[in-house]
Protein backbone atom coordinates (compact mmCIF):
# COMPACT_ATOMS: atom_id res chain seq x y z
CA UNK A 1 0.00 0.00 0.00
CA UNK A 2 1.08 3.77 -1.13
CA UNK A 3 -0.06 6.30 1.88
CA UNK A 4 0.79 9.87 0.99
CA UNK A 5 -0.27 12.42 3.14
CA UNK A 6 -0.21 16.52 2.83
CA UNK A 7 2.67 15.91 0.43
CA UNK A 8 4.14 19.52 -0.49
CA UNK A 9 6.99 19.69 -2.75
CA UNK A 10 8.18 23.26 -4.23
CA UNK A 11 11.00 24.05 -7.36
CA UNK A 12 12.32 27.04 -5.73
CA UNK A 13 9.90 29.44 -5.85
CA UNK A 14 7.08 27.56 -7.22
CA UNK A 15 5.39 24.71 -5.48
CA UNK A 16 4.07 21.75 -7.70
CA UNK A 17 2.50 19.43 -4.95
CA UNK A 18 -0.06 21.96 -2.56
CA UNK A 19 -0.67 19.07 -0.02
CA UNK A 20 -1.75 15.69 -1.73
CA UNK A 21 -3.03 13.25 0.31
CA UNK A 22 -3.79 9.70 -1.45
CA UNK A 23 -3.78 5.76 -1.06
CA UNK A 24 -2.82 3.30 -3.35
CA UNK A 25 -4.52 -0.31 -2.64
CA UNK A 26 -2.09 -3.55 -3.20
CA UNK A 27 -3.69 -4.59 -6.77
CA UNK A 28 -4.92 -1.02 -7.79
CA UNK A 29 -4.20 0.85 -10.64
CA UNK A 30 -4.62 4.47 -10.62
CA UNK A 31 -4.41 6.69 -13.61
CA UNK A 32 -3.64 10.22 -13.07
CA UNK A 33 -3.77 13.01 -15.57
CA UNK A 34 -4.07 16.62 -15.60
CA UNK A 35 -2.25 19.29 -17.86
CA UNK A 36 1.33 19.51 -17.67
CA UNK A 37 3.07 21.41 -14.97
CA UNK A 38 0.16 20.30 -12.95
CA UNK A 39 2.92 18.03 -10.51
CA UNK A 40 1.56 14.51 -11.55
CA UNK A 41 5.06 12.99 -12.81
CA UNK A 42 6.76 15.22 -9.68
CA UNK A 43 4.12 13.30 -7.23
CA UNK A 44 6.06 9.66 -9.06
CA UNK A 45 9.78 11.24 -8.45
CA UNK A 46 8.80 11.91 -4.54
CA UNK A 47 7.10 8.10 -4.17
CA UNK A 48 10.39 6.79 -5.97
CA UNK A 49 12.62 9.33 -3.93
CA UNK A 50 13.75 10.40 -6.89
CA UNK A 51 12.90 14.09 -5.33
CA UNK A 52 12.80 15.26 -2.25
CA UNK A 53 9.85 16.57 -0.32
CA UNK A 54 9.29 19.31 1.31
CA UNK A 55 6.88 18.19 4.11
CA UNK A 56 3.90 15.74 4.67
CA UNK A 57 5.10 12.38 4.17
CA UNK A 58 4.65 8.99 1.51
CA UNK A 59 4.77 5.68 3.25
CA UNK A 60 5.11 2.57 1.22
CA UNK A 61 4.30 -0.78 2.69
CA UNK A 62 4.68 1.33 5.91
CA UNK A 63 8.18 2.71 5.51
CA UNK A 64 8.61 6.28 5.08
CA UNK A 65 10.14 7.12 1.83
CA UNK A 66 12.19 10.25 2.89
CA UNK A 67 12.77 9.31 6.22
CA UNK A 68 16.51 9.41 7.10
CA UNK A 69 16.60 5.92 8.52
CA UNK A 70 15.29 4.52 4.98
CA UNK A 71 17.49 2.90 2.70
CA UNK A 72 15.86 3.95 -0.29
CA UNK A 73 18.57 1.23 -2.82
CA UNK A 74 16.61 -1.29 -0.97
CA UNK A 75 13.18 0.78 -1.20
CA UNK A 76 13.51 1.47 -4.44
CA UNK A 77 13.61 -2.24 -5.53
CA UNK A 78 9.72 -2.48 -4.12
CA UNK A 79 9.14 0.18 -6.68
CA UNK A 80 9.68 -0.21 -10.81
CA UNK A 81 9.42 2.63 -12.32
CA UNK A 82 9.43 3.81 -16.44
CA UNK A 83 10.03 6.80 -17.26
CA UNK A 84 8.75 9.30 -20.62
CA UNK A 85 12.59 9.33 -22.33
CA UNK A 86 13.67 6.09 -23.33
CA UNK A 87 16.16 5.36 -21.18
CA UNK A 88 17.43 2.09 -22.17
CA UNK A 89 21.23 1.76 -21.51
CA UNK A 90 22.66 2.48 -24.80
CA UNK A 91 25.76 0.69 -24.91
CA UNK A 92 23.87 -2.56 -23.10
CA UNK A 93 21.73 -4.92 -25.39
CA UNK A 94 18.16 -5.65 -24.16
CA UNK A 95 19.19 -8.53 -22.27
CA UNK A 96 21.99 -7.09 -20.45
CA UNK A 97 19.64 -3.71 -19.74
CA UNK A 98 17.68 -6.11 -18.31
CA UNK A 99 20.13 -8.26 -16.25
CA UNK A 100 22.30 -5.07 -15.02
CA UNK A 101 20.05 -4.27 -11.90
CA UNK A 102 19.84 -8.32 -10.99
CA UNK A 103 23.54 -8.99 -10.87
CA UNK A 104 24.44 -5.76 -9.28
CA UNK A 105 21.61 -4.48 -6.71
CA UNK A 106 20.30 -8.39 -6.09
CA UNK A 107 24.05 -10.06 -6.24
CA UNK A 108 22.88 -12.81 -8.97
CA UNK A 109 25.16 -14.81 -10.95
CA UNK A 110 25.88 -13.58 -14.35
CA UNK A 111 23.76 -16.76 -15.73
CA UNK A 112 20.82 -16.65 -13.52
CA UNK A 113 20.08 -12.66 -14.26
CA UNK A 114 20.51 -13.26 -18.12
CA UNK A 115 18.18 -16.30 -17.71
CA UNK A 116 16.10 -13.38 -15.69
CA UNK A 117 16.50 -11.58 -18.25
CA UNK A 118 15.43 -13.80 -21.16
CA UNK A 119 12.23 -14.86 -19.46
CA UNK A 120 10.98 -11.03 -18.57
CA UNK A 121 11.77 -9.71 -22.28
CA UNK A 122 9.69 -12.91 -23.51
CA UNK A 123 7.24 -11.87 -20.70
CA UNK A 124 6.61 -8.32 -22.74
CA UNK A 125 6.92 -10.23 -26.36
CA UNK A 126 10.42 -9.20 -26.97
CA UNK A 127 11.94 -12.75 -27.23
CA UNK A 128 13.75 -12.28 -30.41
CA UNK A 129 15.22 -9.03 -29.17
CA UNK A 130 17.60 -10.59 -26.91
CA UNK A 131 21.07 -9.37 -28.46
CA UNK A 132 19.56 -6.20 -29.85
CA UNK A 133 20.75 -2.92 -28.66
CA UNK A 134 18.77 0.07 -28.19
CA UNK A 135 19.36 1.94 -31.25
CA UNK A 136 17.82 -1.20 -33.08
CA UNK A 137 14.65 -1.31 -31.34
CA UNK A 138 11.64 1.16 -32.25
CA UNK A 139 10.93 3.38 -29.19
CA UNK A 140 7.97 1.31 -28.27
CA UNK A 141 10.11 -1.80 -28.39
CA UNK A 142 12.66 0.33 -25.73
CA UNK A 143 9.99 0.85 -23.66
CA UNK A 144 9.10 -2.56 -23.25
CA UNK A 145 12.15 -3.42 -22.62
CA UNK A 146 12.29 -0.55 -19.98
CA UNK A 147 9.41 -2.45 -18.14
CA UNK A 148 11.40 -5.66 -17.92
CA UNK A 149 13.92 -4.23 -16.79
CA UNK A 150 11.79 -3.00 -14.23
CA UNK A 151 10.10 -6.00 -13.50
CA UNK A 152 13.22 -7.87 -13.41
CA UNK A 153 13.80 -6.33 -10.12
CA UNK A 154 10.12 -7.72 -8.46
CA UNK A 155 8.80 -4.72 -7.69
CA UNK A 156 5.23 -4.38 -5.78
CA UNK A 157 4.75 -1.66 -7.15
CA UNK A 158 5.13 0.24 -10.68
CA UNK A 159 5.23 3.88 -11.51
CA UNK A 160 4.63 4.98 -15.31
CA UNK A 161 5.64 8.52 -16.25
CA UNK A 162 3.86 9.35 -19.14
CA UNK A 163 5.46 6.30 -20.98
CA UNK A 164 3.76 6.57 -24.05
CA UNK A 165 4.03 10.68 -25.02
CA UNK A 166 7.14 10.17 -26.52
CA UNK A 167 6.13 7.30 -29.01
CA UNK A 168 4.92 7.64 -33.02
CA UNK A 169 1.11 7.10 -32.21
CA UNK A 170 1.61 3.38 -34.14
CA UNK A 171 3.51 2.69 -31.27
CA UNK A 172 1.85 3.59 -28.44
CA UNK A 173 -0.82 -0.04 -28.42
CA UNK A 174 2.22 -2.14 -27.45
CA UNK A 175 2.94 -0.65 -25.00
CA UNK A 176 -0.21 -0.01 -23.69
CA UNK A 177 -1.28 -3.68 -24.06
CA UNK A 178 1.99 -3.97 -21.86
CA UNK A 179 0.83 -1.95 -19.35
CA UNK A 180 -2.62 -3.66 -19.27
CA UNK A 181 -1.32 -7.11 -19.25
CA UNK A 182 0.59 -6.19 -15.93
CA UNK A 183 -2.40 -4.38 -14.69
CA UNK A 184 -4.42 -8.07 -15.43
CA UNK A 185 -1.84 -10.18 -13.31
CA UNK A 186 -2.67 -7.94 -10.57
CA UNK A 187 0.24 -5.33 -10.22
CA UNK A 188 -0.34 -2.23 -8.28
CA UNK A 189 0.07 0.53 -10.83
CA UNK A 190 0.43 4.13 -10.90
CA UNK A 191 0.24 5.75 -14.30
CA UNK A 192 0.68 9.54 -15.34
CA UNK A 193 -0.69 9.36 -18.91
CA UNK A 194 -2.49 11.69 -21.22
CA UNK A 195 -4.16 8.93 -22.89
CA UNK A 196 -7.64 9.13 -21.78
CA UNK A 197 -8.92 6.00 -23.06
CA UNK A 198 -6.32 4.25 -22.25
CA UNK A 199 -6.79 5.77 -18.44
CA UNK A 200 -10.32 4.69 -18.34
CA UNK A 201 -9.89 1.19 -20.06
CA UNK A 202 -6.91 -0.11 -17.04
CA UNK A 203 -7.33 2.38 -14.26
CA UNK A 204 -9.71 1.13 -11.21
CA UNK A 205 -9.83 5.14 -10.04
CA UNK A 206 -8.39 7.73 -11.46
CA UNK A 207 -7.21 11.04 -10.33
CA UNK A 208 -7.42 14.65 -11.49
CA UNK A 209 -4.50 16.96 -11.03
CA UNK A 210 -4.85 20.60 -11.41
CA UNK A 211 -2.17 22.83 -9.98
CA UNK A 212 -0.68 20.85 -7.50
CA UNK A 213 -3.79 19.72 -6.06
CA UNK A 214 -5.85 16.53 -6.59
CA UNK A 215 -8.79 18.45 -7.77
CA UNK A 216 -11.14 15.00 -8.09
CA UNK A 217 -10.45 11.26 -7.86
CA UNK A 218 -12.91 8.76 -8.78
CA UNK A 219 -13.88 5.74 -10.41
CA UNK A 220 -13.32 6.03 -14.65
CA UNK A 221 -17.16 6.11 -15.27
CA UNK A 222 -17.47 8.88 -12.87
CA UNK A 223 -14.88 10.47 -13.32
CA UNK A 224 -14.64 10.89 -16.78
CA UNK A 225 -19.09 10.84 -17.55
CA UNK A 226 -19.96 12.74 -14.44
CA UNK A 227 -16.86 15.52 -13.33
CA UNK A 228 -17.51 17.13 -10.46
CA UNK A 229 -14.77 19.76 -10.54
CA UNK A 230 -15.09 22.69 -12.96
CA UNK A 231 -11.23 22.44 -13.65
CA UNK A 232 -11.69 18.86 -14.52
CA UNK A 233 -15.08 19.33 -17.25
CA UNK A 234 -12.66 21.91 -19.08
CA UNK A 235 -9.61 19.49 -18.86
CA UNK A 236 -11.93 16.97 -20.52
CA UNK A 237 -13.37 19.09 -23.01
CA UNK A 238 -10.05 20.08 -24.12
CA UNK A 239 -8.68 16.67 -24.60
CA UNK A 240 -11.37 14.92 -26.60
CA UNK B 1 74.45 23.32 -48.22
CA UNK B 2 78.36 21.51 -47.46
CA UNK B 3 76.27 19.33 -45.00
CA UNK B 4 77.21 15.74 -45.65
CA UNK B 5 74.31 13.15 -44.82
CA UNK B 6 75.48 10.10 -42.39
CA UNK B 7 73.07 8.19 -41.56
CA UNK B 8 75.17 5.03 -40.51
CA UNK B 9 75.88 6.14 -36.40
CA UNK B 10 71.80 6.35 -36.67
CA UNK B 11 71.63 2.93 -37.34
CA UNK B 12 74.29 1.86 -35.09
CA UNK B 13 72.40 3.44 -32.29
CA UNK B 14 68.84 2.28 -33.28
CA UNK B 15 68.63 -0.14 -30.18
CA UNK B 16 69.33 2.66 -28.02
CA UNK B 17 66.71 4.84 -29.84
CA UNK B 18 63.74 1.86 -29.75
CA UNK B 19 65.06 1.15 -25.87
CA UNK B 20 64.39 4.66 -25.34
CA UNK B 21 61.20 4.25 -27.05
CA UNK B 22 59.96 2.00 -24.78
CA UNK B 23 60.39 4.75 -22.37
CA UNK B 24 58.52 7.32 -23.68
CA UNK B 25 55.73 4.93 -24.64
CA UNK B 26 55.50 3.72 -20.37
CA UNK B 27 55.86 7.61 -19.53
CA UNK B 28 52.77 8.17 -21.71
CA UNK B 29 50.89 4.87 -20.81
CA UNK B 30 51.24 5.34 -16.84
CA UNK B 31 50.80 9.18 -17.14
CA UNK B 32 47.83 8.83 -19.10
CA UNK B 33 45.93 6.25 -17.06
CA UNK B 34 47.31 8.09 -13.70
CA UNK B 35 45.33 11.39 -15.53
CA UNK B 36 42.48 9.47 -16.80
CA UNK B 37 41.60 8.88 -13.37
CA UNK B 38 42.39 11.88 -11.66
CA UNK B 39 40.84 13.69 -13.87
CA UNK B 40 37.61 11.86 -13.26
CA UNK B 41 38.17 12.63 -9.77
CA UNK B 42 38.39 16.15 -10.43
CA UNK B 43 35.38 16.13 -12.00
CA UNK B 44 33.30 14.86 -9.74
CA UNK B 45 35.19 16.58 -6.73
CA UNK B 46 34.49 20.08 -8.61
CA UNK B 47 30.53 19.33 -8.71
CA UNK B 48 30.42 17.79 -5.84
CA UNK B 49 28.64 19.96 -2.27
CA UNK B 50 31.88 19.57 -0.12
CA UNK B 51 33.35 23.15 -0.59
CA UNK B 52 36.93 22.51 0.12
CA UNK B 53 36.41 19.77 -2.63
CA UNK B 54 35.23 21.70 -4.98
CA UNK B 55 37.99 24.30 -4.08
CA UNK B 56 41.21 22.12 -4.48
CA UNK B 57 39.74 20.64 -7.83
CA UNK B 58 38.91 24.04 -9.48
CA UNK B 59 42.73 25.17 -8.44
CA UNK B 60 43.83 22.12 -9.93
CA UNK B 61 42.37 22.17 -13.28
CA UNK B 62 42.99 26.16 -14.10
CA UNK B 63 46.62 25.99 -12.74
CA UNK B 64 47.12 22.39 -15.24
CA UNK B 65 44.89 24.46 -18.11
CA UNK B 66 46.66 27.89 -17.55
CA UNK B 67 50.53 27.37 -16.94
CA UNK B 68 52.89 25.79 -19.45
CA UNK B 69 53.30 22.01 -19.63
CA UNK B 70 57.43 23.05 -18.74
CA UNK B 71 56.79 24.79 -16.23
CA UNK B 72 54.46 22.26 -13.95
CA UNK B 73 57.60 19.90 -14.90
CA UNK B 74 59.90 22.65 -13.43
CA UNK B 75 58.11 22.93 -10.44
CA UNK B 76 57.81 19.50 -9.86
CA UNK B 77 61.43 18.88 -10.49
CA UNK B 78 63.45 22.25 -9.70
CA UNK B 79 60.57 24.24 -7.54
CA UNK B 80 60.20 20.95 -5.19
CA UNK B 81 63.81 19.93 -5.40
CA UNK B 82 64.70 23.87 -3.91
CA UNK B 83 62.31 22.91 -0.78
CA UNK B 84 64.38 19.99 -0.64
CA UNK B 85 61.77 17.32 -2.26
CA UNK B 86 63.66 15.53 -4.44
CA UNK B 87 62.38 13.33 -7.19
CA UNK B 88 63.72 10.89 -9.59
CA UNK B 89 63.21 12.15 -13.27
CA UNK B 90 61.13 9.67 -14.10
CA UNK B 91 58.35 9.64 -11.65
CA UNK B 92 58.78 13.79 -12.01
CA UNK B 93 57.78 13.50 -15.81
CA UNK B 94 54.85 10.75 -14.70
CA UNK B 95 53.68 13.42 -11.69
CA UNK B 96 53.60 16.38 -14.47
CA UNK B 97 52.22 15.12 -17.39
CA UNK B 98 49.43 13.15 -15.05
CA UNK B 99 49.08 16.81 -13.51
CA UNK B 100 48.51 18.56 -16.44
CA UNK B 101 46.20 15.06 -17.83
CA UNK B 102 44.14 15.51 -15.59
CA UNK B 103 43.24 19.35 -15.35
CA UNK B 104 42.25 18.65 -19.16
CA UNK B 105 40.51 15.83 -18.81
CA UNK B 106 38.48 16.65 -16.01
CA UNK B 107 36.95 19.59 -18.27
CA UNK B 108 36.60 16.79 -21.09
CA UNK B 109 34.37 15.13 -18.63
CA UNK B 110 32.65 17.97 -17.79
CA UNK B 111 31.28 17.51 -21.33
CA UNK B 112 31.07 14.14 -21.66
CA UNK B 113 28.89 14.29 -18.35
CA UNK B 114 26.37 17.02 -19.73
CA UNK B 115 26.10 14.79 -22.98
CA UNK B 116 24.57 12.01 -20.78
CA UNK B 117 20.55 13.09 -19.98
CA UNK B 118 19.89 13.05 -16.22
CA UNK B 119 17.49 10.71 -17.39
CA UNK B 120 19.96 7.67 -17.53
CA UNK B 121 21.29 8.18 -13.88
CA UNK B 122 17.75 8.25 -12.85
CA UNK B 123 16.50 5.05 -14.31
CA UNK B 124 20.04 3.45 -13.01
CA UNK B 125 18.42 4.79 -9.24
CA UNK B 126 15.06 3.75 -9.73
CA UNK B 127 16.47 0.01 -10.27
CA UNK B 128 17.75 -0.01 -6.94
CA UNK B 129 22.11 0.70 -7.69
CA UNK B 130 23.50 3.16 -5.66
CA UNK B 131 24.83 6.09 -7.20
CA UNK B 132 28.44 4.66 -7.47
CA UNK B 133 26.72 1.63 -9.28
CA UNK B 134 24.78 3.78 -11.35
CA UNK B 135 28.32 5.90 -12.62
CA UNK B 136 30.05 2.96 -13.03
CA UNK B 137 27.80 0.26 -14.94
CA UNK B 138 25.13 2.75 -16.56
CA UNK B 139 26.92 6.51 -16.98
CA UNK B 140 30.40 6.72 -17.42
CA UNK B 141 30.19 3.66 -20.30
CA UNK B 142 28.56 6.48 -21.92
CA UNK B 143 30.71 9.25 -20.88
CA UNK B 144 33.80 7.47 -22.11
CA UNK B 145 32.01 7.18 -25.55
CA UNK B 146 31.41 10.84 -25.69
CA UNK B 147 34.78 12.02 -24.85
CA UNK B 148 36.68 9.38 -26.62
CA UNK B 149 37.83 11.09 -29.42
CA UNK B 150 39.12 14.05 -27.10
CA UNK B 151 40.76 11.61 -25.04
CA UNK B 152 42.50 10.00 -27.84
CA UNK B 153 43.47 13.65 -28.72
CA UNK B 154 44.74 14.41 -25.46
CA UNK B 155 46.51 10.94 -25.30
CA UNK B 156 48.29 11.56 -28.11
CA UNK B 157 49.52 15.37 -26.58
CA UNK B 158 50.94 13.13 -23.46
CA UNK B 159 53.04 10.90 -25.60
CA UNK B 160 54.26 13.74 -27.32
CA UNK B 161 54.92 16.02 -24.06
CA UNK B 162 57.14 13.70 -22.58
CA UNK B 163 59.47 14.75 -24.85
CA UNK B 164 59.82 17.40 -21.72
CA UNK B 165 61.62 14.67 -20.42
CA UNK B 166 64.65 15.43 -21.30
CA UNK B 167 65.10 18.65 -19.78
CA UNK B 168 64.45 17.51 -16.37
CA UNK B 169 67.25 14.66 -17.72
CA UNK B 170 64.87 11.95 -18.37
CA UNK B 171 66.68 9.70 -21.25
CA UNK B 172 63.10 9.60 -22.93
CA UNK B 173 63.37 9.34 -26.68
CA UNK B 174 63.96 13.31 -26.68
CA UNK B 175 67.32 12.80 -24.15
CA UNK B 176 68.38 9.71 -25.73
CA UNK B 177 68.27 11.84 -29.37
CA UNK B 178 69.91 14.58 -27.59
CA UNK B 179 72.53 12.51 -26.36
CA UNK B 180 73.59 10.85 -29.65
CA UNK B 181 73.75 13.99 -31.44
CA UNK B 182 76.03 15.26 -28.78
CA UNK B 183 78.13 12.12 -29.04
CA UNK B 184 78.39 12.09 -33.15
CA UNK B 185 77.21 15.87 -34.05
CA UNK B 186 75.01 14.00 -36.57
CA UNK B 187 72.02 16.22 -35.87
CA UNK B 188 69.82 16.33 -38.86
CA UNK B 189 69.99 13.04 -39.39
CA UNK B 190 69.09 11.84 -35.26
CA UNK B 191 66.05 14.32 -34.75
CA UNK B 192 64.72 13.08 -38.63
CA UNK B 193 65.15 9.19 -37.90
CA UNK B 194 63.43 10.30 -34.07
CA UNK B 195 60.30 12.37 -35.86
CA UNK B 196 59.84 9.43 -37.73
CA UNK B 197 59.79 7.24 -34.78
CA UNK B 198 57.21 9.87 -33.02
CA UNK B 199 54.67 9.80 -35.54
CA UNK B 200 54.91 5.78 -36.07
CA UNK B 201 54.51 5.92 -32.11
CA UNK B 202 51.73 8.15 -32.43
CA UNK B 203 50.12 6.45 -35.66
CA UNK B 204 50.63 2.94 -33.47
CA UNK B 205 48.65 4.56 -30.39
CA UNK B 206 45.64 5.54 -32.66
CA UNK B 207 45.09 2.88 -33.65
CA UNK B 208 45.49 0.63 -30.65
CA UNK B 209 42.50 3.13 -29.34
CA UNK B 210 40.25 2.66 -32.95
CA UNK B 211 40.37 -1.40 -31.61
CA UNK B 212 39.67 -0.43 -28.38
CA UNK B 213 36.61 1.50 -28.95
CA UNK B 214 35.75 -1.31 -31.86
CA UNK B 215 35.47 -3.65 -28.83
CA UNK B 216 33.92 -1.51 -26.72
CA UNK B 217 31.58 0.23 -28.42
CA UNK B 218 30.10 -2.07 -30.55
CA UNK B 219 26.20 -1.76 -31.35
CA UNK B 220 26.08 1.93 -30.33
Amino acid sequence: MIEIKNLKKSFDELQVLKGIDLTVNNGEVLSVIGSSGSGKSTLLYCINALEPIDSGSILVDGIGVHDKSTDVNKLRQKIGMVFQQFNMFPHLTAQENVALAPRKVKKMSKKDAMDLAARQLEHVGLGQKLNSYPSALSGGQQQRVAIARALAMEPSYMLFDEVTSALDPELVGEVEDTMRMLAKEGMTMILVTHEINFARDVSDRIAFFHEGRMEEINSPDQLINHPTSEHTVKFLSNVR
Amino acid sequence: MDYEFLWRPVFQAFPQLLKASLVTIEVSIISMVIGLAAGLLLFFARSSGVWIARFFASVWIEVARNTPALFQLFFFKFGLGAIGIIIDSYITVVMALAFNTAGYMAETFRGGFKAIPGSQLNSARSLGMTFVQAQCYVVIPQVLRAVWHPMTNQFIWVMLLTSLGMLVGLRELSGETQFLYSKTFRAFEFFAATAIIYYCIAKLMLLLFRLIAWRLFRGQ
